[in-house]
């Protein structure tokens, strides 16, 4: 299904005729964002920074660092965004305090990008409200930074010590990643979607190899993704380990170009089917026959890997009309305000709730384990969220599944890990029948 | 990021032997993020081994399989370790952001292939941080890990970013 060939490192930056070798998109950013005109893998620049995103868990820690390391004034403010979108609407007076320091500062640094709770999950909504263009080094204090791949920006997660410094002086240092292509052909079967392509992309490279790594999507599959299903896998390139998980622009790798590469893999979407990844780690991925039939406690259908419009409607068009199993909790979060809103229009909010949907207001929900939908110890969920590892989601005794938003909603159904297919033939037999 | 004091750089501590994939989620649990500190260190890799939260001694190392710190980008995940008096890391390989967020707070991350098979739990090592030196037990084995790089051996000397960003106020007033 996959091929994999190891590039050998001494070829790494030259091209079969010996000039130099076309940049890798990561490489590419980079070198720009350092001012440079060319760099290679394992080298360390100090490269500026386009855009800097914060959420409510740190902002406060953040600026307060600046605060009292007597830092009056950000580098440049109007590359910085706050997004309130964890812990929302604050659970417990701690977090009412924490936020509240939080809007103080963000006052008081002069940020004007500020997005209230309610707005939405911090990478949905820099992508909606343009925060980030292609081409951009992004850094973000939340790991999913990745998700700006799919806009052709390089986009990884940093800490809340380098975020104050990255604020207070506007670069950072980066070591320039070595790049694994992958390479996509041909188109999704029905009710298979960019999260199984992700989660076999997790079985088949998993974090081994894409560790430190900059992970490139290119080719005819990968140009036929729309933003969302980019979004999706970008979002997912963390969980393998990768620095960046890139699309470049449309055709930017055309097949003969392909050196410089650490790996290779090619991949055809029409051979995927759906995936289940199963406790307690994220490359733990099996095919969803393996797990079908497995009884389920709650199902989550939200975050930033799968909380979109695209999302929603898959969701809803297996749920309409029916019921979610009795005894299985259904939890709904919509990535964003906007996504809500076109999800009440389009009537698929009300679809949810009549199937016995619990909707939340946007943002991430129990994706994070904060609140929101939290599990008992011997509870088992399956969500559309994008990490499973022991304790993620409540009690290191629950066990988290992750999925598809067609194969949760089929599970929804079921009351058990379900395979999405069987619906979707029985829904065409029916549409025939009509 | 230059003139920075050299970093401490020989420690000698007791083991604590973990084995892969050792996450965020283990160190800093998402449910505990605004409890007080007290409350948060003392679920510090419960997932894994509940004893070691109440047990770890300052001066203690940490010893883990491939993946450590595989994640989040929260930064109390390496700032509870060394709370808890943990004087490093060493670990067959580390997650990206994890190893930036210890080398950020002045906490040192070796990454040290073949670590986590070859030390005991509880027994002595001694891990010279510059050299890449790891010696286990007294000298039964002698494993030599990933140098720490320039930059990163610059951070660390300087304690960590804080020190850092207080030196750049102090400068900018």
């Amino acid at each position: 299904m996959a091929a994999n060939e190891e590039v050998e490192p001494e070829q790494m930056g030259r091209s079969p005729r010996g000039a130099p070798r076309r940049m890798t998109a990561a490489e590419t950013i980079l070198a720009r964002a350092a001012g440079v005109d060319r760099v290679v893998p394992g080298e360390y620049v100090v490269a500026r920074i386009d855009a800097m995103m914060m959420h409510d868990i740190f902002a406060a820690d953040v600026l307060g660092m600046l605060e009292t390391a007597g830092i009056e004034q950000l580098d440049d403010p109007s590359r910085a965004t706050v997004v309130f979108d964890h812990m929302v609407p604050a659970p417990s007076v701690a977090a009412a305090e924490h936020q509240a320091k939080a809007r103080q500062l963000v006052r008081r640094y002069g940020i004007e990008a500020f997005f209230e709770i309610g707005r939405g999950i911090c990478h949905q909504v820099m992508v909606e409200e343009d925060r980030v263009r292609p081409g951009d080094l992004v850094v973000g204090t939340d790991s999913h930074t990745t998700t700006y791949g799919a806009l052709g920006a390089a986009g990884c997660g940093i800490g809340s010590s380098e975020m104050a410094y990255a604020l207070a002086t506007g670069e950072l240092w980066f070591k320039v990643p070595e790049t694994v292509l992958v390479r996509l052909e041909g188109r999704f079967a029905p009710a298979v979607a960019a999260k199984d392509l992700v989660l076999f992309l997790l079985r088949q490279i998993g974090s081994s190899e894409a560790q430190y790594r900059s992970v490139e999507h290119a080719g005819p599959g990968a140009d036929s993704l729309s933003l969302a299903e980019r979004m999706t896998v970008a979002n997912m390139g963390v969980e393998m380990g990768a620095k960046f998980s890139l699309f470049p622009a449309a055709g930017a790798t055309a097949a003969h170009e392909a050196t410089g590469y650490a790996a290779v893999h090619e991949v055809d979407l029409a051979t995927l089917s759906p995936q289940v990844a199963v406790p307690h780690h994220v490359e733990n991925v099996v095919d969803v026959e393996e797990v079908a039939g497995l009884r389920l406690d709650q199902v989550f259908l939200g975050s930033c890997t799968n909380g979109r419009i695209e999302d929603l409607r898959e969701a809803a068009a297996i749920l309409r009309g029916r019921k979610i199993a009795p005894g299985l909790r259904l939890i709904v979060t919509p990535a964003s305000s906007t996504v809500y809103r076109q999800a009440a229009e389009e009537g698929l909010l009300g679809d949810l709730s009549s199937a016995g949907a619990i909707i939340e207001g946007p943002g991430c929900g129990p994706c994070f384990g904060g609140h929101l939908g939290l599990l008992a110890a011997g509870e088992r969920c399956l969500g559309t969220h994008n990490r499973n590892f022991r304790g993620r989601m409540g009690s290191p005794e629950g066990e988290i599944y992750l999925a598809s938003p067609a194969t949760a909603a089929a599970s929804a159904l079921a009351g058990a890990i379900a395979d999405p297919r069987e619906l979707a033939a029985t829904g065409r037999r029916q549409e025939v029948a009509k | 990021m230059t003139n920075a004091p050299r970093p401490t750089t020989r420690f000698r501590g007791r083991a604590w032997l973990f084995g892969p994939d050792i996450s965020t989620d283990m160190l800093s649990p998402g449910q505990y993020v605004h409890d007080p500190v007290e409350i948060r260190l003392r679920h510090v890799l419960e997932a894994a081994r509940p004893e070691f939260a109440s047990q770890v001694r300052p001066g203690d190392i940490v010893v883990a399989g491939t993946n450590f710190g595989c994640g989040s980008s929260r930064e109390s995940a390496p700032q509870h370790l060394k709370d808890l008096g943990v004087a490093l890391v060493v670990a067959d390989s580390f997650a990206r952001i994890f190893s930036r967020n210890a080398i950020a707070l002045g906490l040192p991350v070796l990454a040290c292939s073949g670590v986590s098979t070859t030390v005991n739990d509880h027994e002595i090592v001694e891990v010279d941080v510059v050299e890449g030196q790891v010696t286990v037990g007294d000298g039964r084995a002698l494993l030599h890990a990933d140098r720490i790089p320039a930059q990163m051996l610059d951070v660390l000397g300087h304690g960590g970013i804080e020190p850092m960003l207080l030196a750049l106020g102090r400068k900018k007033e």
